[in-house]
């Protein structure tokens, strides 16, 4: 029997979990490390968003999606084309991205609904497949093969931070923002309808879960955290073209998201962090060696740790909070599992 | 009309080698439930073998051949080794170690004969039939016979052997079958195994026109998926029907309609798939599933 243990940490240690966190990601990452890696962090942070919607859609929707890389190209060309042929400012893109692809999320959401499985596993990987090609086939607009110059966002003069910095910065306030979205969309009665839904379709119908409306929501958020992870990959890499948002872009996300943990929010930036840097250190040794690495990593962990690599850090965590009794309502957990003690006692 | 014409036979020739790796496809899925999103990947390296066999110093057609037998072996050992202790494992576990199959097999062809293409000589060759005013190469011929060829001899062994027959019990009616005494394992094993040797052969064939690289085969599978989901997946017959039809829209929709044209024909597939998925499901022949409440 599983029972839901709610941490409870006492002050003086979230305290100093906030302090450490906020040491990291504020002044370690964006001040500390060398400049090349400041903007490799900007996109660990971009992908670490387009992976907390796989989480959504896939880890608790139930939906295997292995075509996000398309929701993304959405994204990083909607802000590439209303930058470049509008003279857009590149940060009024952003809600524009998310719009659009939350519009392209709904749509495909329902075509979900029908492809159950195995069947929309393989649509929406033949969907990112076909991106490339209709990216390089309306050149007039998306500017081909060539791709289009979007240039990185300049951070203001009043600011003492460098392009990379500043970018980082936005990065990391955009990704702070949709995880406390995520946090409070998979918290309370959603998050028990979607497993419900995901788990026993049957059960959750007769509770009341309307599963359609569910699937197509899940599917329109997820899509809309990919769209702004492209907008702010194209702003990072300050250029896009076609073959970025290829099929590899797609099954690297859901690597990210298996390796991480499907329904570990906290572990998409492990796994974006695994996506960005296993490839550039195995390159150096072979070409070849970051997409065995890949395939390697997505079979063993789901052999080894299924719940990911960031699934197994919260079973810990939770874990030590329960060793340690730092948990919401110590004393009627306790009582409890006495009175389950005494009844398994009884004679039968 | 002569261009009309000899796109039809060309879909057909492109049109046989997708039925080929639908086939493939038909076969794992009729015998585990699984899409084998790794089906390309494997063929590819069945190609990569031939090219190897041959440099080692073997003529074309045993090369063929052998690549064929091995490739058979490959497929039931990835059967007993990675898909029979997933057969209760979770929808996204399968997909998941599949997926990472494919991304492995991917790296591997590029890390044993690096990423430069290499060029596989055709099994056919490159003389012209003539049949009357309508002249059609002898590979194109030679593909729809060859896979016209294998198509027969997989119909004898399904419909008059009693290994065929065991082998449809086994994927019909797993329980009846083991009760007379078949083995459903060493069915599925050679299910698995005749999926890939098909796929090995759709490799082959395919290679000669594309040239050997570790990407041939994204441009085949993606029309196998799209052939494998027209005729209905769980359909052999539609997998064949499939294969041919797709092939010839492709090469038609590519040289008719200016607006796709033949960087863009890709997108059929697509049109195909979610087309077929959102209309008939189960495809074209493919039967109605039936889930009990």
């Amino acid at each position: 029997m599983s029972v839901v243990v709610k941490p409870k940490l006492p002050l003086a240690v979230r305290v100093a979990a906030a302090a450490m966190l906020a040491v990291v990601f504020l002044y370690v990452i964006p001040f500390v490390i060398p400049s090349y890696l400041v903007s490799q962090f900007a996109t660990v942070l971009a992908f670490a968003i387009a992976i907390a919607g796989i989480n959504l859609v896939t880890g608790f929707g139930g939906a295997i999606t292995l075509g996000h890389a398309a929701f993304v190209a959405l994204g990083a060309y909607t802000t590439a084309i209303l930058v470049v042929r509008y003279g857009w400012n590149p940060y009024a893109t952003i809600p524009v991205s998310a719009a659009l692809s939350w519009v392209a999320g709904w749509c495909l959401g329902f075509p979900a609904l029908r492809l159950q499985g195995l069947y929309l596993a393989l649509g929406t990987l033949v969907l990112s497949i076909t991106v490339p090609p209709v990216l390089k086939r309306f050149d007039g607009f998306t500017g081909g093969v060539q791709g289009l110059n979007v240039g990185n966002p300049e951070a203001p003069a009043f600011l003492p931070l460098d392009d990379s910095q500043w970018i980082y910065f936005i990065c990391l306030v955009i990704a702070a923002l949709l995880y406390v979205v995520a946090r409070r969309i998979l918290s309370g009665p959603l998050r028990r309808a979607l497993v419900g839904a995901r788990d026993n379709q049957l059960v959750a119908a007769v509770m009341g879960v309307d599963r359609a409306k569910l699937t197509t929501a899940t599917f329109a958020m997820s899509s809309l955290y990919a769209g702004v992870a492209g907008s702010l990959y194209a702003m990072i890499v300050g250029f896009v073209s076609p073959d970025t948002f290829n099929v590899m872009m797609s099954l690297s996300l859901f690597v990210g998201a298996v390796v991480g943990g499907i329904t570990s929010l906290n572990g998409a930036i492990i796994g974006a962090m695994f996506i960005q840097f296993v490839p550039i250190w195995a390159s150096d040794i072979d070409v070849s060696l970051g997409g065995l690495v890949f395939g390697g990593a997505l079979i063993v962990t789901l052999v080894v740790i299924p719940v990911g690599i960031g699934g197994l850090g919260e079973r810990v965590f939770i874990w030590l909070c329960t060793r340690l009794g730092w948990v919401e309502g110590a004393r009627a957990t306790r009582a409890g599992s006495e009175a389950m003690g005494s009844a398994q006692n009884e004679p039968a | 009309m002569n261009l009309f014409a000899s796109q039809i036979v060309d879909g057909l020739a492109d049109g046989a080698i997708y039925a080929s790796l639908a086939l493939a496809l038909v076969f794992s899925y009729r015998s585990t439930g699984i899409v084998n999103f790794a089906q390309g990947e494997m063929a590819m390296l069945s190609a990569y073998l031939v090219w190897q066999l041959m440099a080692w110093g073997m003529p074309l057609v045993p090369a063929a051949l052998v690549s064929i037998v091995i490739s058979f072996i490959a497929g039931a050992l990835l059967y007993a080794t990675i898909v029979k202790p997933l057969s209760h494992a979770s929808l996204l576990t399968v997909v998941s170690v599949l997926i990472g199959l494919y991304l492995a097999l991917n790296s591997l062809a590029g890390f044993l004969w690096t990423y430069t293409i290499k060029a596989l000589p055709s099994l056919f060759p490159k003389a012209h039939l003539q049949i009357g005013s309508f002249a059609v190469s002898a590979e194109t011929a030679g593909i729809i016979a060859v896979v016209g060829v294998v198509l027969l001899l997989l119909y004898l062994l399904f419909e008059t052997t009693k290994v065929g027959l065991a082998m449809r019990g086994a994927a019909s009616t797993p329980d009846s079958a083991i009760l007379v005494g078949v083995s459903v394992p060493v069915m599925l094993l050679i299910g698995w195994g005749i999926a890939a040797a098909l796929g090995a052969l759709s490799g082959i064939l395919v290679a000669p026109r594309v040239f050997l690289n570790p990407t041939m085969m994204f441009g085949v599978i993606i029309y196998a998926f799209a052939a494998a989901t027209l005729g209905g997946f769980d359909s052999v017959i539609g997998a064949v029907v499939g294969g041919l039809l797709v092939g010839v829209v492709e090469n038609l929709v590519g040289t008719y309609i200016p607006w796709i044209g033949p960087d863009l024909k890709i997108i059929v597939a697509l049109i195909l798939i979610f087309g077929t998925l959102l209309i008939k499901p189960d495809g074209l022949f493919g039967r109605r599933k039936v889930v009990r409440l």
